[in-house]
């Protein structure tokens, strides 16, 4: 296949990334000159029909999420750009920022313009100050055409400080207001209550690209990629024993097996040449056989029938010569590491994992394993928590797999 | 009343206000849920996860101390989920914290039959007493990081802000300011810390040398209720008393002048009460 190009830019571009000229040559000033027309119940209308979902893991029905912004009770409204990348092997954001930072930043103005906001945040990741300096630059191209400013929308930049919780939309939100980045308990939603109260819209970085896309064309050509029920394509960021790891745009509905083998993809396995599993989804994902691998495409009902999900977009390739228990054992850390500390099923939780697992409690504690588990999963109060264990269900639930 | 909203408590139809929390129309249903971080006088931390409730359609448990009744809802306080998870989060602080002066944490662990044994051998958060100034003691081996001290710290109560929780996952824990010693910090030792800590780890000094000397007997304490004679506030006092001598001073969490909450003189100045000196 050739890969697709929509939310990349064409490989002949020769506009710089942030100059006015990329505005112009990727469609993103017709975009927002557009959107200036619209009403924003419009706007909203174009975006539902879409069918344009949440890009940062959960997948929530980006439209739907504007409406409620909209309608939501309030005076001031805010437009947050999640781009706090911190998901295991997760690199997609970043590539759409260094190369083409005007679509995601254009995507926020349209977004700001339909819920009514006047201010938006940039949140991003504070290791990625060569990409904050991209995208501050992109900013000013943005200011110099008068859609950001105090007139328009008044656009600020916060830097993360290395915490992966802080990527979580309430903890997100809670560092923008200069607290602990803790999250908080949801409902109400931070459409409704959001930054100091006020309703708040937060989107990923690759939602708000795929939203310029959009209104740089319509919906129906919007839809032409892409499965029915989830329209447009994925940035994948491909990593581990695969010939060529990077970041690529593929339709949903891709075949999973051909984005590891196609030749113009990841362009087969490398290591010892023979697959063990992919972890799909980042250290909050779930592990994927060779088998189920050639089963599934990349779409959220494909994949729901092995209780996996895209999640960020993340596909790490293992080959066999991968203990699969060694990699838990990582991912244990890292959740032990970036837990908030707040609750206490993650809190403890992660901990005892991380203990267990030294101790090869894989094999010998199955059961304390699936009970910490199973609170974890209900108890925790945000995503951490509940997907810390995740991975480990996955390998557990296939006890037969010569995986760990 | 239009203002009112009818749920389900494992059953039975109650009808509460709107806006109250699902832990207080349990206890209406007199179906109570068993807390820990939560406490009257303080907003929610929805931290322990001990309060948690299944709500009908809800992926995941619902801390009942902070969600609020809407109509219609469905809750259950003591299906499987539910009681598996009390059972874990018991399990998980009593591998973790001391519970000896803690009779929520215990009354938990009782009633979900957690063994205490099943996820211990680990890390701990045992440490060092903090004995740092002439008031109270902090013993971080008795945290349970239920956030109330900081809070009561904070914008609940006193508004000094002197503590906050420092670090993160098993490392968190409540902090001064960098580090610091409470003299150093910008505690103001009113004590309402103290006052709110569900385990021990914050304890009155007074108290804390008589239990190491094993002469704390709660059934030789009274209490003596008047009303606090440094200012015209009005704060009432319960003077607990042991042979005759002041041992600790709180007020009542239902007054509705301090509700539970004192400044430094009122809470620890009562030295003078018992001093021999003219």
């Amino acid at each position: 296949m050739r890969e697709v190009r929509r939310l990349l830019p064409p490989l002949d571009i020769i506009s710089a990334p942030t100059s006015m000229q990329r505005l112009k040559d990727r469609g993103f000033s017709r975009a927002m000159e557009r959107v200036l027309g619209m009403d924003p119940r419009d706007i909203i209308a174009e975006v539902k029909a879409s069918g344009i979902k949440g890009r940062g893991g959960a997948a929530f029905p980006t439209g739907f999420k504007w409406e409620s912004v909209y309608e939501a009770p309030g005076g001031n409204r805010y437009v947050v750009m999640n781009a706090d990348e911190s998901e295991l092997g997760t690199f997609k954001d970043r590539a759409l920022l260094e190369y083409d930072p005007l679509g995601p930043l254009v995507g926020m103005l349209i977004a700001a313009h339909a819920v009514g906001a006047k201010k938006a945040y940039c949140y991003i990741r504070g290791e990625y100050r060569p990409i904050e300096r991209q995208m501050v630059n992109a900013l000013q191209t943005l200011a110099d055409c008068g859609w950001v400013g105090p007139h328009a929308v008044e656009v600020e930049v916060r830097r993360g400080a290395g915490a992966y919780i802080a990527g979580e939309e309430t903890a997100l939100l809670n560092s923008i207001e200069g607290k602990r980045a803790e999250p908080r308990v949801k409902p109400p939603f931070p459409t409704s209550k959001g930054l100091w109260g006020d309703p708040t819209l937060i989107q990923n970085v690759e939602t708000l690209a795929n939203v310029t896309l959009l209104f740089a064309h319509d919906v129906e050509w919007f839809r032409q990629c892409g499965s029915p029920q989830t329209p447009g394509t994925k940035l994948v960021s491909l990593s581990g024993h695969v010939k060529n790891p990077g970041v690529y745009e593929v339709p949903f509905g891709f075949p999973m097996a051909d984005i590891i083998a196609d030749p113009e993809l990841g362009g087969g396995i490398t290591g010892s040449g023979r697959l063990r599993a992919i972890l799909l989804g980042g250290a909050a994902g779930t592990f994927l056989s060779p088998d189920q691998i050639s089963a599934t495409v990349l779409d959220y009902g494909s994949l729901g029938t092995f209780d996996a999900s895209i999640g960020s977009g993340a596909i790490m390739v293992f080959d066999d010569s991968v203990d699969l228990s060694w990699v838990l054992r990582k991912l244990a850390h890292f959740f032990a590491d970036e837990s908030c500390g707040q609750c206490v099923p993650c809190r403890i939780g992660t901990r005892r994992i991380v203990e267990m697992l030294a101790q090869g409690g894989l094999y010998s504690r199955v059961q304390d394993l699936r009970d910490l588990a199973q609170a974890m999963r209900d108890a925790s109060i945000c995503g951490l928590g509940q997907t810390a264990p995740t991975a480990l269900l996955s390998i557990l639930d296939r006890p037969n797999w010569q995986g760990a | 009343m239009a203002d009112d909203v009818t749920i389900i408590v494992d059953g039975i139809t109650v009808t509460v206000a709107q806006g109250t929390t699902l832990r207080a129309a349990c206890d209406t249903a007199q179906h109570t849920v068993p807390t820990l971080c939560w406490h009257p006088n303080l907003e929610p931390a929805n931290a322990c996860r001990a309060c948690v409730v299944e709500v009908k359609g809800s992926r995941t448990l619902v801390a009942s101390c902070s969600r609020l009744v809407e109509d219609g809802m469905e809750v259950q306080t003591a299906s499987d989920r539910v009681t598996h998870s009390r059972k874990v989060v018991a399990e998980l602080l009593l591998s973790t914290s001391n519970a000896d002066l803690a009779p929520d944490l215990q009354h938990l662990a009782d009633i979900s039959g957690a063994n205490s044994e099943r996820f211990a051998g680990g890390d701990t958060w045992e440490q060092p007493i903090q004995d740092d100034n002439n008031l109270y003691i902090r013993d971080f081996s008795k945290c349970i990081l239920c956030y109330r001290c900081v809070e009561a710290c904070g914008e609940d109560a006193q508004n000094t802000f002197a503590i906050s929780v420092a670090g993160r996952g098993f490392q968190a824990h409540i902090d001064a300011g960098f580090g610091r010693e409470l003299p150093e910090s910008d505690c103001v030792f009113c004590g309402n810390c103290v006052a709110v800590c569900p385990t021990g780890a914050l304890i009155g000094k007074a108290e804390w040398v008589l239990r190491r000397q094993g002469q704390w007997q709660e059934d030789r304490i009274t209490t003596t209720d008047t009303v606090c004679s440094y200012c015209g506030v009005g704060c009432e006092l319960s003077l607990h008393v042991m042979d005759n001598r002041i041992v600790k001073v709180t007020s009542p969490m239902d007054h509705p002048v301090t509700h539970g909450m004192l400044c430094v003189k009122g809470r620890y100045g009562y030295e003078f009460a018992q001093s021999e000196e003219g």
